[in-house]
């Protein structure tokens, strides 16, 4: 096919780059500098999509990103296929596919439009009304129906394959739009010196300038000026122009989210590009010139392909040398239409009539329209439209009297001008409503920003120009540029114009008359709900979904609230308007996302021994942002297995654990130990050098936070040690301290998690596997009893050796800075080949752990246990005035009998082990709610025991040993036996090997 | 008896250094690292005994020679001794005595962190890809260093040139960092 309605020349396109396209799997031609919504006008087809609710065929509306009806899917491959892009806003390419939406079996023959003839049974409100009862008819059927009905377009089933970026940015003046005003303010901010950002959603700069043919600025044509402008722009090195890119939110303090988009617009997409890019811009200044949008008419059939907005009609013949029609009526309430007949009658097109429903226009358009010898009349509007899935006529009355229908290919119209006042808004500046103008305006402002132009109704080419210049100069002085000045271009032509008209059109029934054309409203919605009892525009708003499609109402808000205003018989002003959210148009989810996915979704944390564990085996486990061996399987062997053998190991001989994951914080200064004794339970100031303590911590409310062995180091240096999870919010908590309760005190703390490399050595042959190692330590039983630290030498590497077990054996821990992790680990583990050394995981350390009763912090406390209720009196220091937590836990309610207490748990069946979580009853046939008296917080099977074990913490605990409860299971109840939480080795003798 | 001293493996020690004429990336070479907290009263005689005066000015290093110590607090510097340098065994005592008493606290964080160094015209705009800073040369200049987030990860960061950057982590942050810092670079290696 050819493009029959491409003007021979003019535009901005290139029309020797010839550029095959699909559209519903017909090829169509275009030229280079298209768009699929230019290309597709050029080979005569306006039925460009479905309506939502209706599936009324429609074609496409306007020439930019308010495009309501125009709504395609992309298709790159299966992974590439992009739903609901306006055409209008992409840009071909040479190979383009894209299809219809909302339709089936097709876009001419869809089956949906049988909601169109339903449509009286489908008024505002319909679902509210009618999916109200049986209640049980809503999940059942009413939800699945209406989740299948909604949604438009289809989402792609594989994983996106592209690259996305982000880029944070700082700038003196962020200017938004690249019209007249834009690079107006862009080119005085500039001058100044200033660092600039200028960003316009569209693929090339200019806004209205490139498709103006007609104006002057600085006596050259509007284009021409324009040219020279960006490229003095670009020339400055302190200015950044974005083409293709959108600034779709407006956050605090002057931060703007940017879309750009990088390669969309390519046939073959560079690998080497993401293919958009996510700005986030801190400017100390904004300048919005967002430029204004086109309203359409509000009468019957008004959505019919073929009704066009007239200044999108003149985009399309200017820009990109596309005639819309060959027999265009043109309808308006305003000047500029007047303009678009001119620029279309200039190019060839035959303009039947020129509607005016004003009685008495006048001024310089008026009167060039009427020496062009286009049919003019005025007082006169347009009332409905006819044909099928292109209009064929049109019907205009005067006065209420409907004339002969006017036959026609096409409809332009034009209702005057809405400033897109969406980012100020989202600014959280306040609108004023402008009477004469019978708009909203930007009123007051919240962050440093200044509208110019159009979107603060600065209308008409030379004022847009000077208003530019002045913000943008105003910007930058704000700034602190102080050699800022404006110096607006002079403009020929392009003037403002006058008019402009809210709401239905007179003369014309409400009745299929589309207000918001994406969500299928009409004017008898809104004054159905009006008479329904809705007042504010809010919940009209809701009511009838007018606004609330993607395109946020753009081209609808102001006809809507028009209509409301007519219907509640009170003044605009008074209905309000609602708000306007970010983003001004979608925003991919992959732009959001940026570069983190995959491998760099989250940093994964690795120790130094990683790699070992990772070539024998070991499973891994996320442990926060950590990779920790889980457990080391042999062979064929599961979890279970692999446990059970790696617990009996340690226990029998020697097994090595890599503890590299502990917080640790080196707390250094004349005053640590009265730090560690104001922050800690325990007592610190007679501990030794060289000595250790398990130490627990409390916040302020009295519950325990944290717990970790402490090794003293020298007077004023303490090796303290963190759970994996808690080691940032235990800094945190101490700094915190420091440095607002306690400055006086000289003590620093500083993380030292990643400095040494932990290995512990566990089992009664432990000292063996290590003593041929050691220099610099005597590692006896009797020089280095449990608890103990010391620095040394290990395999010739510098290391802090503590004496400490979290397994209840004889057991080391290896500290050497981290680099010499692996080959000490390798050192040791070879030491231990004549020991059989078994390397285990988390779980292992877990079950001995618990075989010996020993609890984790946020698995048997969940930050509503004190140490009491841990078991963990013994280690207050009596004696201290004060900790953090002291004063909590003087509290009576601390200190209740039927406080929550760490038990052990027995099952009658020895192979029976519970769930964690579980919960402990009485007596398992009470009626439910049953009284729960505690819970179940870790369950092994015990290898080395030879039955299961648990622990739990159980309202007035203690006091209940020797006692049986049941634990309720949708099985059945299981009786359990509370005893005492040790289950191995009660006397301890086997820390001493 | 074994002795490994010389086994020690660096973080960062397999990726190949990336080069091209936008922007290069390579491991920094071998240093020593404390941190250093320090009252009002001991500065100036441990800024004599490391040869380096600590700097006074929020976020900014004084180098001289091979050693250099960032502002990274009010009374916090990050000491970076490029090795081989005898001080890396000898400054804790020499501190010490220069200090006659004054509190201060001096942690070696040789293993805890590493780091890379990033070169080229596109540098500062690569780093933006994840830093939130502002890189222009007025409002981070030559000499300036802080403590900041690129992506997810924790840095400290370091204008040593206008367009190189020292960037430490913690190690096992650093081949996040590194990664992203490659991914981010993509566009600019061709």
């Amino acid at each position: 096919m050819t493009g029959q309605f491409r003007t021979a020349k003019g535009g901005r396109i290139d029309r020797a780059q010839k550029l095959l396209f699909s559209f519903d799997d017909v090829v169509y031609e275009g030229v280079q500098g298209d768009t699929l919504a230019s290309a597709l006008l050029a080979n005569g087809v306006h039925l460009m999509g479905r309506s939502y609710k209706y599936h009324r065929p429609r074609g496409v509306l306007s020439a930019g990103s308010d495009e309501p009806n125009a709504l395609v899917g992309l298709y790159r491959d299966k992974a590439r296929y992009t739903p609901n892009l306006r055409a209008p806003c992409v840009e071909l390419y040479n190979g383009l596919m894209a299809d219809s939406q909302n339709r089936w079996p097709s876009l001419r023959w869809d089956i949906g439009i049988i909601n169109d003839a339903l449509s009286p049974l489908l008024p505002a409100g319909f679902y509210y009304k009618t999916f109200k009862w049986p209640a049980f008819a809503w999940k059942k059927y009413y939800e699945p129906f209406i989740r299948a009905a909604a949604g438009l377009g289809r989402s792609p089933t594989l994983a996106d394959p592209d690259r996305y970026d982000n880029r944070w940015a700082h700038c003196d003046v962020l200017v938004v739009g690249s019209g007249p005003a834009g690079v107006s303010a862009a080119l005085a901010a500039a001058e100044s010196g200033a660092r600039v950002i200028l960003c316009d959603e569209q693929a090339e700069l200019g806004g209205s300038l490139l498709s103006d043919v007609q104006a002057n600025i600085d006596d050259q044509p509007a284009q021409a000026w324009l040219a020279g402008a960006l490229a003095t722009l670009a020339r400055h090195p302190r200015v950044q122009l974005l083409p293709r890119t959108t600034a779709f939110g407006y956050f605090a303090h002057n931060m703007v989210g940017l879309s750009e988009r990088i390669t969309d617009h390519m046939a073959e997409p560079a690998a080497h590009l993401p293919r958009e890019r996510l700005w986030q811009v801190r400017a100390t200044e904004v300048v919005i010139a967002a430029g204004a949008l086109e309203r359409p008419l509000v009468f019957p059939h008004n959505d019919r392909p073929g009704v066009m907005l007239a200044d999108s009609a003149r985009t399309y013949v200017n820009r990109y040398g596309v005639k819309p029609g060959n027999l265009v009526v043109v309808a308006t309430a305003h000047d500029s239409a007047y303009r678009a007949a001119l620029d279309l009658h200039a190019a060839g097109v035959k303009i039947v009539t020129l509607a005016d429903q004003r009685p008495s226009p006048s001024g310089p358009l008026i009167d060039a329209v009427r020496d062009a010898g286009i049919p003019l009349r005025v007082g006169t509007s347009v009332t409905g439209t006819g044909g099928g899935t292109r209009v064929r006529w049109v019907s205009l009355s005067s006065n209420g009297v409907s004339s002969e229908p006017v036959v026609c290919d096409t409809l332009l119209m034009s209702g005057g001008w809405t400033p897109s006042v969406h980012l100020f808004s989202q600014s959280r500046g306040r609108l004023r409503f402008d009477e004469a103008l019978q708009a909203y305006v930007p009123g007051q402002s919240v962050e440093r920003e200044r509208s110019a132009g159009a979107c603060r109704g600065v209308f008409g080419l030379a004022a847009a120009l000077q208003d530019g210049a002045q913000a943008g100069a105003a910007a930058a002085k704000a700034a602190g540029y102080a050699s800022a000045r404006a110096n607006p271009a002079s403009a020929v032509g392009g003037e403002a114009g006058t008019g402009g008209w809210l709401g239905l059109v007179p003369g014309a029934s409400p009745v299929k008359a589309f207000l918001d054309f994406q969500n299928d409203v009409t004017a008898k919605d809104i004054k159905l709900a009006v008479r329904e009892g809705m007042r504010s525009i809010e919940h009209i708003k809701r009511y009838t979904t007018t606004g609330m499609a993607t395109d946020q109402g753009k081209t609808s808000n102001m006809n809507a609230l028009g209509v409301a205003s007519g219907a509640l018989d009170t003044p605009i002003p008074q209905v309000g308007h609602t708000t306007f959210r970010m983003p001004y148009t979608p925003v991919t989810f992959g732009a959001f996302a940026a570069l983190s996915r995959d491998g760099l979704f989250d940093p994964a944390r690795q120790t130094p021994m990683h790699d070992w564990a990772a070539e024998n085996g070991a499973v891994f486990e996320d442990v926060g942002l950590w990779k920790r061996a889980h457990y080391f399987p042999k062979s064929s062997e599961d979890l279970h297995k692999a446990v059970d053998r790696e617990c009996v190991a340690v226990r029998q001989s020697v097994g090595i654990f890599d503890a590299s994951t502990l917080g640790k914080i080196e707390v250094v200064g004349p005053d640590a130990a009265e730090f560690m004794n104001r922050m800690y339970i325990n007592a610190w100031t007679k501990l030794g050098v060289g000595k250790c303590r398990y130490g627990i911590m409390c916040r302020e409310d009295g519950f325990v936070m944290d717990d970790g062995v402490v090794g003293r180091m020298a007077a004023d240096r303490f090796h303290v040690t963190t759970t994996t999870g808690g080691a940032p919010r235990v800094l945190a908590l101490m700094e915190d301290y420091l440095q607002t309760e306690w400055p006086d005190l000289d003590v620093w703390l500083t993380s030292t998690t990643e400095q040494w490399a932990v290995i512990a050595v566990q089992g009664p042959r432990a000292r063996d596997v290590l003593a041929p190692l050691v220099e610099g330590i005597d590692i006896s039983a009797k020089a280095f009893p449990h608890m103990s630290v010391a620095e040394g030498r290990i395999a010739g590497v510098p290391t802090r050796l503590f004496r400490v077990s979290f397994s209840g054996e004889l057991g080391f821990e290896v500290n050497v800075p981290a680099d010499y992790g692996r080959a000490v680990w390798e050192a040791i583990y070879a030491s231990g080949q004549q020991y059989g050394i078994t390397p285990y995981g988390t779980e292992t350390m877990h079950v001995l752990r618990a075989e010996k009763g020993f609890i984790i912090v946020g698995q048997e406390t969940d930050g509503t246990a004190t140490p009491d209720d841990a078991g963990l009196t013994w280690a207050i220091g009596k004696a201290k005035k004060d900790f953090v937590g002291k004063r909590s836990l003087d509290r009576a309610s601390m200190k209740g009998a039927d406080r929550k207490q760490l038990v052990g748990l027995l099952t009658e069946n020895p192979a029976t082990v519970l769930e964690e979580g579980a919960q402990l009853v009485a007596g398992p046939k009470q009626p439910v709610p049953m009284t729960l008296l505690g819970h179940v917080t870790s369950s092994y099977h015990s290898a080395n025991l030879g039955h299961s074990i648990a622990l739990a913490m159980l309202s007035g605990g203690r006091a209940r040993i020797g006692t049986s409860l049941f634990v309720p299971m949708p099985q059945g109840a299981i009786k359990v036996k509370i005893v005492d939480p040790v289950f191995y080795d009660r006397e301890g003798a086997r820390l001493d090997g | 008896m074994v002795d490994l001293i010389s086994a020690r493996r660096l973080p960062l020690a397999d990726v190949p250094p990336l080069a091209a004429t936008a922007l290069s990336m390579a491991p920094l070479l071998p240093q020593a690292r404390f941190v250093l907290r320090a009252r009002p009263a001991a500065q100036a005689a441990i800024g004599q005994a490391l040869g380096v005066a600590l700097p006074t000015l929020v976020c900014r290093a004084n180098v001289a020679g091979n050693r250099a110590a960032l502002w990274l607090g009010p009374d916090e510097w990050l000491v970076l001794l490029l090795l081989p340098d005898g001080g890396a065994e000898t400054l804790p005592a020499a501190f010490a005595v220069a200090a006659e008493g004054a509190p201060y606290s001096l942690v070696d964080i040789s293993h805890r962190q590493s780091g890379l160094s990033l070169s080229g015209p596109q540098a500062a705009t690569v780093l933006n890809t994840g830093c939130a800073l502002d890189l222009d040369l007025a409002a981070f200049p030559v000499g300036m260093c802080t403590r900041t987030l690129l992506g997810k990860a924790d840095i400290t960061l370091w204008r040593t040139s206008e367009t190189t950057f020292h960037i430490e982590a913690w190690r096992s942050f650093l081949p996040y960092v590194w990664q992203f810092l490659q991914e981010a670079a993509r566009e600019f290696l061709v």
